[in-house]
C-alpha cells in the first residue's frame, strides 16, 4: 500500500462500509473518468434505438421478432460493460502479465478463422461461428492485444528507467508481434482490420518515442504494401469494385455502387432534424444493407437529421478528447501507448466507418465503436473504455 | 521506478500524443464538414431522390369527357371495347423478337402475320404505314375490335402469349348520330410523344404514357377539359418492390362534358347537302374552261345570327373521324393525308380561304358610304369600265344604267364599285399616294378581314386583306424571281411577272378597282364571311365564333357556360345596315339568288343572301353564297364549283327548308321544323351528372 502523505488519513480512520468506500473521495468510483464512461454510454444507448429501427422490419433476419436485435444489442452492452467493469477490477497493469496469454489466444482465435471453423460474410472470412447462433470476429479482440502487447514491449525498457526510448531491436519485437496477426487478418482477407491495425502500430510507435526512422519507414512500407497488395492482385473483385465505387460513386448505382449511393440518399434526406426515429422511408424501406452493422450511421443520419447524427460525432469525440487527456496525464509509457493505442483505433474506425457511409472513404466492413450491432465489437469497444479508465485510476505512484 | 521523475515523460511523446489528438480531431471535423454538406447543403436533393426511391405509382387513366350536340346527343363518347396490346419491350427481349408469339396471336385474331408485325415496328422516317408512333415502352394496341372468345384465348394461354393483354378498355367512339360526321370540328385523338410527356410533365395534368390528347377540332381545343385527371396510387416500397404502406393518392377524375352549339340533325343535312351541291356542280359544264366543274372542295357554316355559335359546320372531301380509334391503319393514313387524299383532315371553314367574290360588295358599300358617297345616289351601273387602255367588265350582270348602291347590290353590279374604288383611288394619290385613306382596305379590317375570327377550333388561318402594307411586303419577297421570269418571257404569265416586278410594290388602279368587287389577291374563309353576314344580320356585332357552349363537370354539378364573345362592331354610319339588310333581302326576292329562293316565306322569314363568284388564277371559279335570317346566318363556298347561286344555291335553301320545316310550296309547318328559333337552353343534366340526349328523329323531316 501507499505511503504518501495523501493517503495517510485513511490509515488512521476506521473501517467503513462499502458503500463509503465506493463514495468515498479517494475511491475508484469516484476517480473514474465519468464524462467518457456518459459519452459511451450514451452511444450505446443510441445504438439501441437506432438498431432497433433498421431491423425490426426486416423479417428475413429477425425471425420474426421486432425485438431480436434490440434485446441481442442490450445484452452486448450489458457484457460489454460488464468485461469493462472487469477490465477496471484487474487493471491494466495486471493484465500487463498476461498480455502473453492474451495475445497468444487471440492469435490463435484469429487463425482458427481460416480453418474450417471460420465463416464467410460478405467476402471476409472473419468469424467464427459458435452454437446458438452466436458469432465471435476474433479480429476485434486483435486491436486490443496488438495495443497492450506493444504497449508491453516497447515500454518494458522505458518505465523500468534503462531508456528514455524504446532501442531498435524493441521495436523490432513489437513490429514482429502486431506483423503475425495482421498477415493472418490480411488472408482473410479483411482490409478494414489490417488498415486499424496499421493505424494502431503507428500510434503505439509515435506514442512510445521511438525513433522518427521508424515512424517515416513505417508509412513508407504502409504505402509501399497498399501498391504491393494492389498489384498483386490479392485483392478479391468486390474489393476492387468497392475501390471503384468509391472513386467514381456515379459507376454502377444499382450494383457496386449502390450501398453507399442509398446511404448517401438516406443521410442527405434526414437534413437537419431527421424524418423522426422509425419514420425513415430509406430505412423503413430496407434501402441500405447491413443497416444494423457496418451502415447503422445511415440510419442516423436520415432518422435523426443533422442534430442527432452530429450528435453521434460529438459524443466519439468527447470519449477521443478524455482518451487523449488520459494518454497525456498518466505517468508511465505503457499506460500511454495502451491510451495512444486506442485513440487511434476508435478514431480511426470511426472515421472510416462514417467517412464510407458519407461517400469520402471506400467501403470496408468495419463497425462503428458503440454503434453498429455486434458482439465482438461491442465487447472490444468496452474493454478498452475498461483499459482507459483503469489507467485513468490507476495513476502510477511512486513507491 | 524511483528514478523516474513524476511527469515521467519526455517531450518527445508529449508532442506526439498532441499531434494524434490534432489528427484525430481534423478526422471528426471533416466528418461534420460532410455531414453539414449531405444533409443540410444537398438535403432538398437527397429527399427528393429518397422519395422517388420508395413511391411507386399505379395509374388509372381517367375516362375522356363526351362531346355532345345542343340537344345533348353524343357526337363522341367512349365505348369499351376488348383492347389487344402488345408490350414491345417484352417482345423484343425474346430471342427471335416476338415473331413466335405475334405469328400465334396473328392466328388467334385472324390476320395476317406481317400485319400484326407490322404495327409493332417503330415509326421512322424510312418505315411505311403502319408502325408505332407512341412510345416504345406503352402497350401497342395490335386490334381494338377482338371477340370475347378470342380475348379469353389470349388470357387462357396466357403462357403462350407473352407480353400480349387482352383488355376491356374504354375506347373513343364517334358516333355519327343522324348520319352526321362532323369530322373536322370534332377533331381525333393519337398518341403523346415522348416529347409531350416530358413538357407536361410539371404542370397540372401531367400526360401518362398510354394516354392519348386530342390532335385537331375540339379534341385539341378543350384537351386539358376532356381528358381529365389520371388518378394516381402512390405505395411505398421496400428495396423489393415490396408495398409497405400507402402514400398520398389522388382519384382519377374523368374529364369533363363539352355540350356545343352543333345540332347533329342540322348538322347531317349541312353535310348532305354539301355533298350533294358538289356532286351535281361536276355534272355542270363550265364554259370558260371548257370541262365540267372539278369541285373538288366545299364547307358550309350554319351559325346562330345573334350569338355567333355555330349549329352546323362541313368540310368536303371528309373522312371517318373513327379511322383513328385505336390506331390508324396505314391505308387509312395515306388517304388522309398523301399527297391524292385532297387534304380530308383539313377543316375548310375555317382553314380554306379563297378571294370572296360578289360577297365582299357587302364589305365594298359600307366602304363607299363611310367614303362620303350616298348610299341612296345613282351611280352608272354600265356594261364594262375602263381604266386608260384596261377594260374591266361587268363579271355577272349586265348593264342597268344609273342606280343606287341598294341596286347595286342586288344585281351584283360590278361597274358600280369599280367607279366607286376608281375615284378613291384617285382621291388616295393614285400612283403617287399622300396620306391615303385606304376606305376600301380601312373597311375591311374593320370588317375583321385578314385576323382570325376567333373561333374555339385550332389552326384557323386569317385570311388577307392585299393592303398598301401587304404589297409592299410580297413585292419585297417576289422581286427577284418576277424579275428573272419576266426578262425574256414573252408569255401572258412573263408579262405579268415583269408587270409585278416594276410596279407591283404600288397599289395600282387595277388592284383597287378589283380589290373593291372580291377579287384579286383577297382571301377569306367561309367563318368570316359568316362572322360577317351575322353581324349585319344581328346590328353590328362581330362575335368570335364558337362551337363550345358549355363544359359540365362529370357529376354535373358545376357547369360552366361559354358565353358569346364579341371581337367588334362594324362600321356603319347611320341607316347603312338597314339599308344594307334591306338590299339583301332584295338579292334574296329580286337580285342574283331570287331563282334560288322562289316560294320562300319571305314575309315570314325575311331572307338576305348574297351571292358571290370568285376568279381564281388558273382553276374554276369558286362559288360564294352567303345568307342569313334574323336567327342564322348560311354561308357556303365550293372550290372550282362554278358561280354562288348556281352551285351552293339549292343546298343553302334546302338547310333553310329544313331549319325552319319549309316545304317545296313554301308553307312553314313547326312541327317538321328541326330548329325554328336557336337552341338557347343546354341540355338537361340529371342529378347523377349525365346529360339528357334527346331523340336524333324528333322533329326530323321525312326525305
Amino acid at each position: 500500500m501507499t505511503t504518501s502523505p495523501n493517503f495517510s488519513i485513511s490509515r488512521y480512520a476506521p473501517e467503513r462500509s462499502a458503500w463509503r468506500k465506493l463514495t468515498a473521495r479517494d475511491s475508484i468510483v469516484r476517480r473514474l473518468d465519468w464524462l467518457m464512461l456518459l459519452a459511451a454510454l450514451a452511444l450505446s444507448a443510441l445504438s439501441t434505438l437506432l438498431v432497433y429501427s433498421a431491423t425490426r422490419g426486416r423479417t428475413e433476419l429477425n425471425h420474426g421478432d421486432p425485438y431480436y436485435f434490440l434485446l441481442r444489442n442490450v445484452l452486448n452492452i450489458g457484457i460489454g460493460i460488464a468485461l469493462a467493469v472487469g477490465t477496471v477490477w484487474l487493471g491494466h497493469r495486471t493484465l500487463r502479465g498476461a498480455v502473453p496469454i492474451l495475445y497468444g489466444v487471440s492469435v490463435l482465435l484469429t487463425a482458427a478463422v481460416l480453418t474450417p471453423l471460420g465463416a464467410t460474410i460478405n467476402g471476409a472470412r472473419s468469424w467464427i461461428q459458435l452454437p446458438a447462433g452466436f458469432s465471435i470476429q476474433p479480429s476485434e479482440f486483435i486491436k486490443i492485444t496488438i495495443t497492450l502487447g506493444m504497449a508491453m514491449l516497447l515500454a518494458a525498457k522505458v518505465d523500468a528507467g534503462d531508456r528514455p526510448y524504446p532501442d531498435h531491436r524493441t521495436v523490432l519485437q513489437a513490429l514482429g508481434l502486431a506483423a503475425l496477426p495482421i498477415l493472418i487478418i490480411l488472408l482473410m482477407p479483411d482490409l478494414g482490420s489490417v488498415m486499424v491495425l496499421v493505424v494502431i502500430v503507428l500510434a503505439a510507435l509515435l506514442a512510445s518515442g521511438a525513433s522518427n526512422r521508424w515512424i517515416a519507414g513505417l508509412i513508407g512500407a504502409g504505402i509501399a504494401g497498399c501498391v504491393l497488395i494492389w498489384q498483386l492482385g490479392v485483392l478479391d473483385e468486390y474489393q476492387i469494385n468497392r475501390f471503384a465505387a468509391f472513386a467514381n460513386p456515379a459507376l454502377d448505382p444499382a450494383g457496386v455502387g449502390y450501398n453507399t449511393n442509398q446511404a448517401r440518399i438516406a443521410i442527405g434526406s434526414g437534413r437537419l432534424t431527421g424524418s423522426g426515429l422509425f419514420h425513415g422511408s430509406q430505412t423503413t424501406g430496407q434501402f441500405v444493407p447491413e443497416q444494423q452493422t457496418d451502415f447503422i450511421y445511415s440510419v442516423a443520419g436520415e432518422e435523426l437529421g443533422f442534430i442527432g447524427a452530429g450528435l453521434i460525432i460529438v459524443l466519439l469525440g468527447v470519449v477521443l478528447w478524455r482518451a487523449c487527456r488520459i494518454a497525456r496525464e498518466t505517468t508511465e509509457l505503457y499506460g500511454t501507448i495502451v491510451a495512444a493505442g486506442i485513440i487511434a483505433w476508435f478514431a480511426f474506425q470511426a472515421f472510416e466507418n462514417i467517412g464510407m457511409t458519407l461517400g469520402i472513404m471506400p467501403v470496408t466492413g468495419l463497425p462503428l465503436p458503440f454503434v453498429s450491432y455486434g458482439g465482438s465489437s461491442m465487447f472490444a469497444a468496452w474493454i478498452a473504455i475498461g483499459l482507459l479508465q483503469s489507467i485513468k485510476v490507476q495513476r502510477p505512484l511512486s513507491a | 521506478m524511483t528514478n523516474i521523475p513524476e511527469t515521467g515523460r519526455t517531450s518527445r511523446v508529449n508532442v506526439r500524443l498532441i499531434i494524434i489528438q490534432i489528427l484525430v480531431f481534423s478526422l471528426l471535423l471533416t466528418l461534420g464538414g460532410r455531414l453539414w454538406y449531405l444533409q443540410i447543403r444537398n438535403g432538398d436533393e437527397y429527399t427528393a431522390e429518397a422519395a422517388s426511391n420508395h413511391i411507386q405509382q399505379v395509374v388509372d387513366p381517367a375516362t375522356r369527357g363526351s362531346i355532345l350536340d345542343a340537344r345533348g346527343v353524343p357526337l363522341a363518347d367512349n365505348e369499351t371495347r376488348l383492347v389487344v396490346t402488345a408490350d414491345r419491350t417484352q417482345l423484343m427481349r425474346m430471342k427471335d423478337r416476338g415473331k413466335a408469339v405475334l405469328g400465334r396471336l396473328a392466328d388467334v385474331l385472324g390476320l395476317k402475320a406481317d400485319e400484326v408485325a407490322a404495327k409493332v415496328r417503330l415509326c421512322d422516317a424510312k418505315t411505311p404505314r403502319p408502325c408505332w408512333n407512341g412510345s416504345p415502352y406503352q402497350p401497342i394496341p395490335i386490334t381494338d375490335e377482338a371477340t370475347t372468345q378470342q380475348a379469353l384465348q389470349i388470357r387462357e394461354r396466357a403462357e403462350e402469349f407473352p407480353g400480349i393483354t387482352a383488355e376491356p378498355t374504354p375506347v373513343r367512339r364517334y358516333a355519327g348520330p343522324g348520319k352526321s360526321n362532323t369530322a373536322q370540328v370534332l377533331g381525333y385523338l393519337s398518341p403523346v410523344t415522348d416529347d409531350e410527356i416530358t413538357k407536361a410533365k410539371n404542370t397540372r395534368s401531367p400526360l401518362l404514357r398510354s394516354d392519348q390528347i386530342g390532335r385537331s377540332g375540339l379534341e385539341r381545343q378543350y384537351d386539358s377539359v376532356l381528358r381529365g385527371t389520371a388518378g394516381v396510387t402512390r405505395y411505398e416500397v421496400d428495396n423489393l418492390g415490396r408495398v409497405i404502406g400507402k402514400a398520398k393518392s389522388d382519384k382519377s377524375q374523368p374529364g369533363s362534358n363539352l355540350i356545343t352549339s352543333i345540332d347533329a340533325r342540322v348538322q347531317a343535312i349541312a353535310e348532305k347537302e354539301l355533298d350533294q351541291a358538289m356532286k351535281d356542280a361536276r355534272k355542270e359544264f363550265d364554259k370558260n374552261t371548257g370541262r365540267n366543274y372539278k369541285a373538288d372542295a366545299g364547307s358550309v357554316v350554319v351559325m346562330e345570327a345573334k350569338t355567333g355559335r355555330v349549329v352546323a359546320m362541313a368540310s368536303n372531301p371528309t373522312y371517318d373521324p373513327n379511322a383513328w380509334v385505336g390506331g390508324i391503319s396505314g391505308k387509312d393514313y395515306k388517304q388522309l393525308t398523301g399527297k391524292d387524299s385532297n387534304y380530308p383532315l383539313l377543316n375548310r371553314a375555317i382553314q380554306g380561304q379563297s378571294a370572296p367574290g360578289s360577297v365582299f360588295k357587302a364589305i365594298s358599300a359600307t366602304a363607299a358610304v363611310n367614303a362620303g358617297y350616298d348610299f341612296d345616289g345613282k351611280y352608272d351601273c354600265s356594261s364594262s369600265y375602263s381604266i386608260g387602255n384596261e377594260v374591266f367588265k361587268n363579271f355577272e350582270s349586265k348593264g342597268y344604267g344609273p342606280i343606287d348602291l341598294g341596286r347595286a347590290l342586288e344585281v351584283s353590279c360590278d361597274t358600280v364599285f369599280y367607279d366607286l374604288a376608281y375615284r378613291q383611288w384617285q382621291k388616295d394619290g393614285g400612283n403617287n399616294p399622300k396620306h391615303p385613306k385606304d376606305w376600301f382596305y380601312k373597311t375591311a379590317h374593320q370588317f375583321g378581314l385578314g385576323d382570325e375570327t376567333g373561333v374555339d377550333l385550332p389552326n384557323e388561318v386569317s385570311g388577307r386583306v392585299p393592303d398598301r402594307q401587304w404589297k409592299k411586303k410580297y413585292w419585297e419577297a417576289n422581286k427577284d424571281s418576277w424579275c428573272r421570269q419576266g426578262k425574256d418571257d414573252d408569255s401572258y404569265a412573263g408579262k405579268i411577272a415583269k408587270e409585278n416586278c416594276e410596279s407591283g410594290m404600288r397599289m395600282r388602279a387595277g388592284d383597287s378597282v378589283n380589290y373593291s368587287i372580291g377579287q384579286g389577291d383577297t382571301l377569306v374563309t367561309p367563318i368570316q364571311m359568316a362572322t360577317i353576314y351575322s353581324a349585319i344580320s344581328n346590328g353590328g356585332t362581330l362575335y368570335n365564333p364558337t362551337v363550345g357552349k358549355a363544359i359540365v363537370s362529370p357529376d354535373g354539378k358545376h357547369v360552366e357556360e361559354i358565353a358569346p364573345k364579341s371581337h367588334g362592331k362594324l362600321p356603319f354610319k347611320g341607316d347603312t345596315r338597314d339599308k344594307l339588310d334591306s338590299a339583301l333581302a332584295g338579292v334574296a326576292t329580286r337580285g342574283s339568288a331570287a331563282w334560288r329562293f322562289q316560294g320562300w316565306p319571305q314575309k315570314q322569314i325575311p331572307m338576305h343572301a348574297k351571292t358571290g363568284t370568285a376568279e381564281v388564277y388558273g382553276k374554276q371559279t369558286t362559288s360564294w353564297f352567303t345568307t342569313y335570317t334574323k336567327d342564322y346566318t348560311v354561308v357556303m363556298t365550293i372550290s372550282q364549283g362554278g358561280t354562288g347561286s348556281g352551285a351552293s344555291g339549292p343546298a343553302v335553301r334546302k338547310i333553310y327548308d329544313a331549319l325552319y320545316g319549309v316545304d317545296d310550296k313554301g308553307h312553314i309547318d313547326e312541327k317538321k321544323a328541326l330548329l325554328p328559333r336557336p337552341e338557347a337552353k343546354l341540355p338537361k343534366i340529371e342529378s347523377d351528372g349525365s346529360i339528357e340526349a334527346q331523340p336524333i328523329g324528333a322533329g326530323r323531316r321525312k326525305p
